[in-house]
């Protein structure tokens, strides 16, 4: 880097076009490069400037700075990606760079904003993570050159044309209702939803973020039932409340992960943040987190159709109280829910159990029958946790191109799998014949 | 399905919603475009500054005291010639609510317009954090001659190093936590193509953060001369961290004693120290390593950040002025114990820290201790403070040793009217 000097045009000092103009040092205000118009307020003024007409977007972050860049090469603005083991890096070219880095979205989210984190998280060489973000609806579609081979790479080559099916149906999940209690801890069926016209948690203003609060707030408040519950705002919950959600395992915390830091989302913090659970204690719901809204049904033990029966009837009648309001989730048929990763784009369904399996956990091929099955595992801390005493957390690893139905019925079934084999293995028996087809 | 645009223009809802947050007027079907987030224009319409304005109630810091509803509404729509916005300078101070005793300053600059387009803000709070100075009014002085500082050896018996540090910014560039890749790429060339003429004493070699050997960044731990990524949230919410480690990197001359980090917090930051107690000699190193510096970015027609009311430009508005931090490590075991020390300290405009720098403790009786101030005074009258405070404690400690009593000096002027 500290090499040869580039080619650069030889300016004039800024000192010295402000001399030139006539103007004392302090309070003349001149500008390089494209001309978007000159700022100059003339001395005595300044408690009066004159406001300059903004070209792009407003507010708040890093986003109007993108024209100014264009008096920069391609090439010299182009990130420094040889180090880096995410999906962005892996896609990203010199070429695609240049074509893209002009474009704005609406409310003005820009090419290095979407891939900012994954310039600042080289990633591990043996995860891969997006290394991308959305800022709003629209970047799906302004930056598809780039987001469309992202997805098609992180959702096992979803293709540009592909339609996603929605079934938030219960009724057609077969089973479920008998995962063995003694095995399977606890059931959980998480999803994100977006609503239409904000921006994302990357980009959006303080405003819009509280916009989004109120309106979740006010659709969940008509919640009846069993999903009558209460909502509490992070900022102003007492101590008391907040022992009582530590302790139920429901508070979420503000952001320290580097991922999620360098896309912007833990701006303001904890403004407009809050968690709404009901009186039971089994339908959750995140407000302003990573995404707009993250769902979450739970309950303890093996009935995953009941909580996926909780799961769909608790969606489906949030989504009709933002209807009623006049707002509606984002959707469309080729990425399903829109949500701020593409990792969690479709169904942004996440459905896993808490299961005990000492003997199968040991077992050679426990991956390879979890590939099989398209499931995956995490530790019961959640992502990036390790197991404890044998228990892990199995779920789905598939998010996009397969409906929320298909993809709890793949959990459901894979789980009595395992808890059979695991069983077999107790006994000391082989579970050779058990092993399932790629699916 | 229903078309989402008619529902959204004919809902009332939405317009009761936004009612609520403050918004004025609405002319939302015109101002909205279909299934779209909302434009930019727009936007601003439909969210009037007080939708926007921060939660400061919990916080303690400069900007956070000097912030008000109106000057925030005035200041919001502005947008420095980089496209710098007040949202962006604040965003620190907001993330970052402070501590009950430690006032942070909470805002930062894009750029050296910065300090002009939002003076309504930034003003206030440099005459908070700099002792009442009042930018619109006074002049600050700028003199680097080195010769001037008498008394500036200090006995080694209490002092263990001595060590004087500044930033530079380098004008027409925006700074840290606004600069785009290539503006900081471009920073590092300038600034190492300047470094390279550099000669005799202050000759030296530049080492960039992503290309250096483990053994080239083992030694730079061991000299105690490698910065890392900045993990403080004071920084990395000022956006200062983005695409790390593109364009950092250290220099230092072949003696160890002139040391420049590029891009870090600054455009730059200029440290000259060694072992022992002879600050003056370190202050005119200091002093004509800069010159010489200067003189060689000029030769290829840049120039510092500096103005008359501000001098130098840093990013951080704790750090204009003279951006200048004279500090010792010095032993003084028995005035550390006596419960006048701070009050010593402060009279004499000073601060200690821990050896391992700012919000560090002490290590057994050794501190850091250098100048409180930065602004309204020259570099050569703060680093003659620093002298003469630093033998008066000296004289302290010498006296306590013998069992004689030591006096709490009077206060130094300050310029706060």
């Amino acid at each position: 880097m500290g090499g040869e000097p580039r080619a650069y045009k030889r300016r004039r000092s800024r000192g010295a076009e402000r001399r030139a103009a006539g103007l004392s040092c302090h309070r003349t205000v001149t500008r390089l490069g494209r001309n978007i118009g000159i700022f100059v307020s003339t001395p005595g003024s300044c408690s009066n400037p004159q406001i300059r007409r903004q070209q792009g977007a407003a507010m708040p972050f890093g986003n109007t700075h993108n024209q100014l860049k264009m008096k920069f090469t391609s090439e010299q603005e182009y990130p420094d990606l040889t180090k880096h083991n995410n999906h962005m890096a892996k896609i990203l070219t010199p070429e695609m760079y240049e074509r893209l880095r002009s474009k704005q979205t609406p409310s003005g989210f820009t090419l290095d904003d979407v891939i900012q984190t994954g310039i600042d998280n080289p990633g591990h060489p043996f995860i891969m993570t997006v290394g991308c973000v959305a800022g709003d609806e629209e970047t799906y579609e302004v930056f598809k050159e780039l987001l469309d081979p992202v997805i098609e790479d992180r959702h096992g080559g979803y293709k540009p044309s592909d339609k996603h099916k929605t079934d938030l149906n219960p009724d057609n999940l077969k089973g479920g209702d008998d995962l063995d209690s003694d095995y399977v801890l606890s059931s959980r069926v998480r999803t994100g939803r977006s609503v239409r016209g904000f921006c994302l948690p990357p980009h959006c203003s303080r405003g819009e973020r509280r916009a989004v609060e109120t309106l979740s707030i006010e659709a969940l408040a008509s919640l009846s039932g069993d999903l009558n519950g209460k909502y509490y705002a992070l900022k102003n919950m007492t101590d008391a409340e907040q022992q009582q959600l530590i302790d139920d395992h429901f508070l979420f915390d503000k952001p320290v992960s580097p991922l999620l830091l360098a896309s912007g989302m833990g701006r303001d913090w904890p403004d407009a943040r809050g968690i709404w659970h009901n009186d039971t204690k089994t339908f959750l719901v995140w407000v302003n987190e990573e995404d707009h809204l993250r769902v979450i049904s739970m309950q303890k033990g093996g009935n995953m159709k009941e909580v996926f029966n909780r799961f769909c009837t608790g969606l489906t009648k949030i989504e009709g109280l933002f209807k009623d309001s006049g707002h509606e989730f984002m959707w469309n048929e080729h990425l399903g829910y829109v949500l701020t990763c593409p990792s969690n784009l479709g169904t942004g369904l996440r459905a896993g159990v808490h299961v005990k399996l000492p003997n199968m956990s040991k077992h050679a091929k426990f991956e390879d029958v979890l590939k099989r099955l398209k499931l995956q595992k995490r530790g019961t801390g959640g992502v990036d946790t390790a197991a404890v005493g044998g228990v892990f957390d199995i779920s789905n690893a598939d998010r996009l191109g397969f409906s929320e139905v298909e993809l709890v019925q793949g959990v459901v079934d894979g789980v009595r799998l395992l808890v059979e084999m695991e069983k077999k293995l107790e006994k000391g028996q082989s579970i050779d014949d058990l092993i399932p087809e790629q699916k | 399905m229903a078309n989402s645009f008619t529902r959204m223009i004919s809902g009332r809802n939405t317009a009761a919603l936004l009612a609520s947050l403050g918004a004025g007027t609405l002319a939302t079907g015109f101002l909205l475009s279909e299934n779209s987030s909302l434009a930019a224009e727009a936007k601003k319409m439909l969210y009037p500054p007080s939708s926007d304005y921060p939660d400061l109630r919990k916080h303690n810091n400069c900007m956070a005291a000097a912030l008000t509803p109106a000057i925030y509404a005035r200041l919001r729509d502005k947008v420095t010639p980089n496209n710098w916005t007040l949202d962006q300078s604040i965003q620190t101070g907001v993330d970052n609510p402070g501590h009950p005793f430690i006032k942070t300053v909470g805002c930062v600059a894009g750029d050296e317009e910065s300090y002009e387009v939002f003076a309504e803000l930034f003003d206030p709070i440099i005459k908070d954090r700099h002792n009442g100075y009042d930018p619109r009014t006074m002049i600050h002085p700028t003199d680097l001659e080195a010769s001037k500082i008498t008394n500036g050896v200090f006995d080694e018996k209490y002092v263990l190093s001595s060590r004087v540090r500044t930033g530079r910014s380098i004008r027409g560039l925006s700074l840290p936590p606004a600069c785009s890749r290539a503006e900081r790429r471009e920073v590092e060339r300038v600034v190492v193509t300047a470094l390279a003429g550099l000669k005799e004493d202050l000759a030296g070699h530049y080492y960039s953060l992503g290309d250096m050997t483990d053994k080239q960044q083992q030694q730079l731990i061991d000299d105690h001369f490698l910065f890392d990524k900045p993990v403080s949230p004071l920084l990395t919410c000022a956006f200062m961290g983005r695409d790390w480690p593109d364009a950092r990197g250290i220099w230092h001359n072949n003696e160890k004693t002139f040391l420049i980090w590029v891009n870090e917090e600054d455009h730059t930051r200029v440290i000259s120290m060694e072992k022992g107690g002879n600050m003056k000699r370190v202050f005119e190193r200091f002093c004509r390593g800069l010159k010489q510096v200067e003189h060689l970015i000029q030769e290829r027609g840049w120039e510092f950040m500096w103005n008359e009311h501000l001098g130098y430009i840093l990013t951080c508005p704790s750090n204009l002025g003279t951006g200048l931090r004279a500090g010792v490590h010095v032993r003084l075991p028995k005035l550390s114990q006596d419960q006048r020390f701070s009050k010593i300290l402060d009279h004499l405009r000073l601060q200690k820290r821990g050896t391992g720098g700012v919000d560090t403790a002490a290590t057994g009786d050794t501190f850091d201790i250098s100048n409180n101030d930065r602004l309204g005074k020259s570099e050569v009258e703060l680093v003659q403070m620093l002298v003469d405070g630093v033998n008066y404690l000296i004289e302290c400690e010498k006296k306590l040793e013998k069992g004689q009593d030591i006096k709490v000096p009077a206060p130094v002027a300050q310029f706060r009217k």
